[in-house]
């Protein structure tokens, strides 16, 4: 696969803060990227300056092979950008935001009607076409400016955290839309700060950190590491930081985590056996309520890379 | 032609969602109407007098309307980030900046037609030189739009830009000789008068309407546009400055 994204040393500062620091990347054709961590990371800076919303200080960046440094107007021919907050026109219907947006990329009037009702069908919102977008539900406003960063049909789409926000349903009907603009060959371009979302979607992956990327790797080979990891939550009753301790001392090859107050993690290299745990706490007059087994995923590997916690992450936004 | 349909669905859809809205029509009806009656009545209620009116209102009328619809406009679409899919979009700062402006000038320009519909109803246009007068409206539209477009840029607040605008609209009214002759205006100001496009607006404009300049047409002419070309590429300038961080 050739690269269609291409950045090269990125650095951008704001006064004393340093926003991106020398950052280096390149996503393949066809390929999506997951663009991870906390708020401040760097994230947004990045896409600003991807998008030419922002100039580098220093560093190279090659969109679809044009120069975006030199020349971002004739780059942003290939990209469409969803960004964080909707960002259309509350005074226009579904249907004029979307003609509005294909005029700014140069589409004669009958082709870019057609490519609106196109969208609006393939986005379920057909029936609100004609309502004006101040007052779509916040789900219909993600959609259709999704619909607006496609609609001039690019070869890149930047995807700046697409389910912030929305409920469980409009957040996984959104995911499956991202999915199958994916399928059908779009590049993409996603910032994220919930990791699991970026272990569905993601080819790829990038976890960038206080303005430098801190790992970069395919959903599998960030998962190998911890591939034969073992991990279980155990929820009890009564339990408390001498009874962790207890435990860590009886059984020195897991590790025990708090998650919060009733609730411990156990990892290990080894198949966790739940009794003697049970007996161990017991002991200490703890009641195990629940015991649940847990696959290593992408948060563990975040975790372990950064130090950062993921619930902080989501917390923090 | 892609950049003309970017200029061209932009300018129609400023219009469509901000200037034909029925306040923005109704205060382009309101705000002559009580400029010319307020006049009207202070000058002692001699229907001879709006033909000595109209220059001066017209001119506020432009002023008012132009510059606050594009300092407004634009902080709003600013503020509620849609500015930024213009910005996204493959299309030149000038034509996008133009296209914006646009919508403005026409804005401002068509504020006219509520003195020049007075002044007709009460008195006798005949002798009015409409080929000077037009050009007078286009041009103080476009310098008092691109002077918003320059507001706009400064400021991050609708209240913000509202509060510059007025900070030199207000003082225009009197040191732009659009009411009684500059030269009734104390010694020391007059300098800063020559400073302001308005007043060269403004003379062409009493030109046309009574024959009443004091500088020549073409010199007034060439002023304003040499304005307007400043202004606009300061503006650009400070667009590329300071949203394109």
């Amino acid at each position: 696969m050739d690269e269609i994204i291409v950045a090269d040393g990125l650095v951008k500062q704001f006064d004393a803060v340093m926003a991106v620091a020398d950052i280096s990347f390149c996503v393949r054709r066809g390929e999506m990227l997951g663009f991870l961590g906390p708020n401040g990371a760097g994230k947004t800076t990045t896409i600003n300056m991807l998008t030419g919303l922002a100039r580098p200080d220093a560093g190279a960046i090659h969109i679809a092979g044009v120069d975006c440094v030199a020349n971002p107007k004739a780059a942003q021919y290939h990209i469409g950008v969803v960004p964080d907050e909707s960002n259309l026109y509350p005074e226009l219907t579904g249907f004029e935001n979307l003609c509005f947006c294909a005029a700014l990329y140069g589409m004669p009037k009958q082709v870019r009607q057609q490519r609106a009702r196109e969208l609006l069908t393939t986005f379920g919102l057909v029936k609100a076409s004609d309502r004006k977008f101040g007052g779509y539900s916040k789900g219909m406003k993600r959609k259709l400016t999704i619909a607006a960063g496609i609609i001039h049909r690019p070869k890149i789409l930047f995807l700046d955290e697409p389910t912030m926000g929305l409920d469980v349903s409009g957040a996984r009907q959104l995911r499956q839309l991202i999915a199958d603009l994916h399928g059908a060959g779009t590049t993409i371009f996603l910032t994220t700060h919930y990791i699991e979302e970026a272990e569905r979607l993601c080819d790829r992956v990038a976890f960038i950190v206080s303005g430098r990327i801190v790992k970069t790797g395919s959903i599998p080979e960030l998962l190998a590491p911890i591939q034969g990891k073992h991990g279980m939550l155990l929820v009890c009753d009564g339990h408390d930081t001498e009874a962790t301790q207890t435990l860590a001392e009886a059984f020195p090859e897991m590790t025990f985590t708090r998650q919060d107050k009733d609730t411990l993690r156990v990892e290990a290299d080894s198949p966790i056996l739940v009794g003697p745990l049970a007996r161990s706490l017991e002991a200490h007059h703890v009641e195990i309520l629940e015991a649940r087994r847990v696959r290593p995923s992408l948060e563990d590997v975040f975790v372990d890379i950064t130090g950062i916690e993921a619930k902080a992450m989501s917390d923090k936004r | 032609m892609s950049s003309w349909i970017a200029f061209w669905n932009i300018v129609r859809k400023d219009i469509k969602a901000y200037y034909l809205k029925p306040p923005n029509i109704t205060w382009g009806l309101i705000f002559p109407l009580a400029w010319t009656a307020m006049f009207f009545i202070r000058t002692g209620g001699e229907v001879e007098d709006v033909l000595y009116l109209l220059p001066g209102v017209t001119a506020v009328s432009i002023l008012f309307g132009a510059t606050s619809m594009l300092a407004v406009t634009v902080t709003f679409e600013k503020k509620n980030r849609s500015f930024e899919r213009l910005l996204l979009a493959p299309v030149s700062f000038q034509t996008l900046m133009l296209a914006k402006t646009s919508g403005a000038i026409l804005f401002g320009a068509l504020n006219v037609l509520a003195p020049v519909m007075i002044a007709l109803f009460l008195t006798d246009l005949s002798a009015v030189a409409w080929h000077v007068f037009v050009p007078a409206v286009f041009l103080i539209a476009a310098t008092s739009t691109f002077f918003g477009l320059f507001i706009a840029v400064a400021v991050n607040e609708v209240f913000e830009a509202q509060t510059y605008s007025n900070f030199f609209r207000f003082p225009m009214i009197f040191l732009c000789g659009l009411f009684f002759p500059i030269e009734q205006i104390p010694p020391l100001l007059r300098p800063f008068s020559y400073l302001l496009p308005l007043t060269y607006g403004a003379d062409m404009l009493h030109g046309a309407v009574h024959g009443g300049n004091t500088l020549s047409l073409t010199v007034s002419f060439i002023v304003l546009c040499a304005f307007c070309t400043a202004l606009f590429l300061v503006s650009l300038w400070n667009i590329r400055r300071k949203w394109i961080m």
